[in-house]
């Protein structure tokens, strides 16, 4: 089996899926003859025609609010936001109608809203955004957030297979930085599963998305100083595998929280209570946060950077999180 | 209609007694609009309804003891008690009850229309709104998406004229609900909200494009909100008089009496007998309604997913 990248692997999902079930379509802006804004699409169309792989006009609620009539009538639409940060325009039906659907009349949203989301790509404001936070915190909805090739597949095949609505927040910056070999035969990773990355026993880093390998050369430098770091990839945001949180933070004792996103109401916060109530007897150190700043993400090379969360940061946050 | 208005007048009373859980929206005065146009649909086809289409829901099958028990909030109602009155759902027999930012549903109709496109399946859509969502994005957005892809989708507005408090004249620079058709490349259509049978045909006509490949038509109800927004509502805002003159001069099921008396010559003991079965079938369901018990709290720990299937209650709750 050749390496393929993590784009690549989405497209494969998207295959399967798609030869798998008549019942799975792709509907999103320029996803269709032309592939995609990042030619993830591509070739999905010639492929399936045109009523399995529909161009949309630009209208995010529209997109969103279809996909879930479509999932009422036992399809299974994968939806794509051209950037994820176009989310916020389907906010209102996501919130209040998708993810509350079953809750309320037990009619289901069986559906996927995929696209990129992330930064560390000089994207600017309007798209570079990771608005997974305002998700997790919406009851009804699944959040995923792959770091790797090979779950971007499995993760992504998963999610069309789920009975629930999930979020699926690809990585741009990953899309053809990040290879991985398949397995072979019907790929499935699980939904709500997370992945130590890295084993180690002085401290853990709590991670996902771009973050992970920013979080893995952190603990390739930190190893150079006898420093042995773990490394967690959630994987899933919404459900949080708390199972393998708190293994991690009672295997290192010592925690480190990693992402991208901003810092103010953004997930670290929950898995710090969460630490709080389920392993508080287990902490060696206090909990400590390696964020994006509280500001919008600018374009300039050297804003972004800073704005950003880096490796340094993360080995720093690691170093004090040892040493306390 | 006669059905429509009882089961409400009775929920007024049960209101009044105290026996409700939230909010009653009435439809007096527009029982000939949810009425006349679901007669336009067949069984196979799927509606979503708006809080004024009681008439559309008890057409398709809903009942009468299940429109009380949701609004009672009990265990056994359609939603479990876990949202209100007319917000629940029967796919089986053919609707989809609306959320209250109601321009959504036309993305929803557009999503269950492009459906039956997809499937070559014989089925259309028919999705109600009211003058005030016609406002929204989702609304503009759910048109335009299902008139491009020429989804078998019938959107009525009910224009009744207020939206809340806001009048049309508040709500919209267009002199008609139906002149914003052409904007979106589709059929319009316009009726007297207040003729039942006007109504059936406009929607009629629109159901038979649908079905025949004729994609989207717009249709303007015109008719009259006679009570508030909701029965906590005092139509403070409504000039004097315009209330009274709609009832005196323009009730739907009086209009439609004089019809079948005056053209098709039915008798009155005949009219007299379908009221009265009417109270006969309310009296029925309220006494078996009024038996359902209310859930339990932990009632409201499932199926927020369908996996897990159970949302854990907070500690506290357990000591």
């Amino acid at each position: 089996m050749s390496e393929i990248t993590y784009l690549e692997a989405i497209r494969e999902a998207l295959v399967e899926e798609m030869e798998r079930d008549a019942n799975v379509f792709c509907l999103g802006e320029d996803v269709g003859a032309f592939g995609g804004a990042f030619n993830v699409t591509e070739g999905l169309q010639a492929r399936f025609g045109e009523m399995r792989v529909i161009d949309t006009p630009i209208s995010e609620i529209a997109i969103v609010g279809a996909a879930a009539g479509a999932a009422h009538m036992g399809m299974r639409p994968v939806a794509e936001m051209q950037f994820a940060d176009f989310i916020a325009c389907a906010y209102d039906i996501l919130t209040n109608y998708v993810a509350t659907s079953r809750y309320r009349t037990g009619l289901g949203c069986p559906m996927v809203v995929r696209g990129p989301s992330g930064g560390y790509v000089r994207g600017g404001p309007f798209h570079s955004q990771n608005p997974e936070a305002a998700f997790i915190h919406t009851p009804g909805l699944k959040v995923v957030c792959p770091a790797t090739a090979e779950d971007a597949k499995g993760l992504l095949k998963s999610a069309i297979r789920d009975d629930d609505c999930v979020l699926f927040f690809e990585h741009k910056y990953l899309y053809r930085r990040i290879k991985g070999t398949m397995p072979a035969g019907d790929h499935l990773t699980p939904i709500g599963k997370a992945r130590v990355a890295r084993e180690g026993s002085d401290v853990s880093i709590i991670t996902y998305g771009a973050t992970v390998w920013k979080s893995l050369e952190a603990a390739d430098a930190l190893a150079n100083d006898g420093i042995s770091v773990e490394v967690l990839d959630l994987r899933t945001l919404a459900p949080l595998d708390d199972e393998a949180i708190v293994a991690t933070v009672k295997h290192t004792n010592r925690v480190v929280i990693v992402h991208e996103d901003t810092r103010t109401g953004g997930i670290a916060g929950e898995i710090t209570a969460r630490l709080n109530e389920l392993c508080f007897e287990w902490l060696d150190a206090p909990v400590l946060r390696v964020t994006a700043l509280d500001v919008p993400l600018p374009n300039a090379p050297a804003l972004e950077d800073y704005v950003l969360p880096q490796t340094a940061d993360i080995v720093a946050a690691a170093r004090r999180a040892a040493a306390y | 209609m006669r059905l429509t208005r009882s089961l409400e007048e009775r929920l007024v009373n049960l209101h009044r007694q105290n026996a409700l859980v939230g909010g009653l929206f009435r439809s007096l005065g527009q029982e000939a609009d949810a009425v006349g146009s679901a007669f336009a649909v067949e069984a196979r086809d799927v509606i979503s309804s708006l809080t004024r289409n009681l008439g559309s829901l008890l057409v398709k099958g809903a009942t009468p003891a299940e429109v009380i028990r949701q609004h009672t909030a009990s265990v056994d109602s359609p939603t479990r008690g876990r949202d209100l009155g007319l917000h629940f759902n029967d796919i089986t027999r053919g609707y989809i009850g609306h959320i209250s930012p109601l321009g959504d549903m036309v993305t929803v109709m557009a999503g269950v229309t492009l459906t039956f496109k997809m499937r070559g399946e014989d089925r259309v859509g028919l999705v109600y709104l009211g003058d005030g969502a016609t406002s929204t994005g989702a609304f503009h957005e759910g048109i335009n998406f299902a008139a491009v892809q020429q989804c078998p989708l019938v959107v009525i507005v009910e224009n009744n004229q207020y939206a809340y408090s806001t009048p049309v004249a508040r709500q919209t620079a267009a002199k008609r609900f139906s002149d914003k058709a052409p904007g979106y490349g589709i059929a319009s259509d316009r009726a007297d909200g207040n003729d039942v049978l006007a109504v059936y045909e406009a929607t009629k006509r629109a159901v038979d494009r649908a079905r025949s490949g004729g994609g989207v038509t717009l249709i303007e109800l015109e008719t009259y909100r006679r009570r508030g927004h909701a029965e906590h509502d005092n139509q403070s805002y409504v000039p004097e008089g315009e209330v009274e003159k709609w009832a005196a001069e323009n009730d739907p099921i009086e209009r439609f009496i004089r019809v079948l008396l005056d053209r098709e010559k039915v008798e009155q003991g005949e009219i007299d007998a379908i009221d009265a079965s009417v109270v006969t079938e309310i009296d029925a369901a309220t006494d078996l309604a009024l038996q359902s018990p209310q859930p339990v709290g932990p009632d409201a720990l499932t199926d927020v997913f369908a996996n897990p299937s159970r949302v854990q209650p907070h500690w506290y709750r357990n000591v």
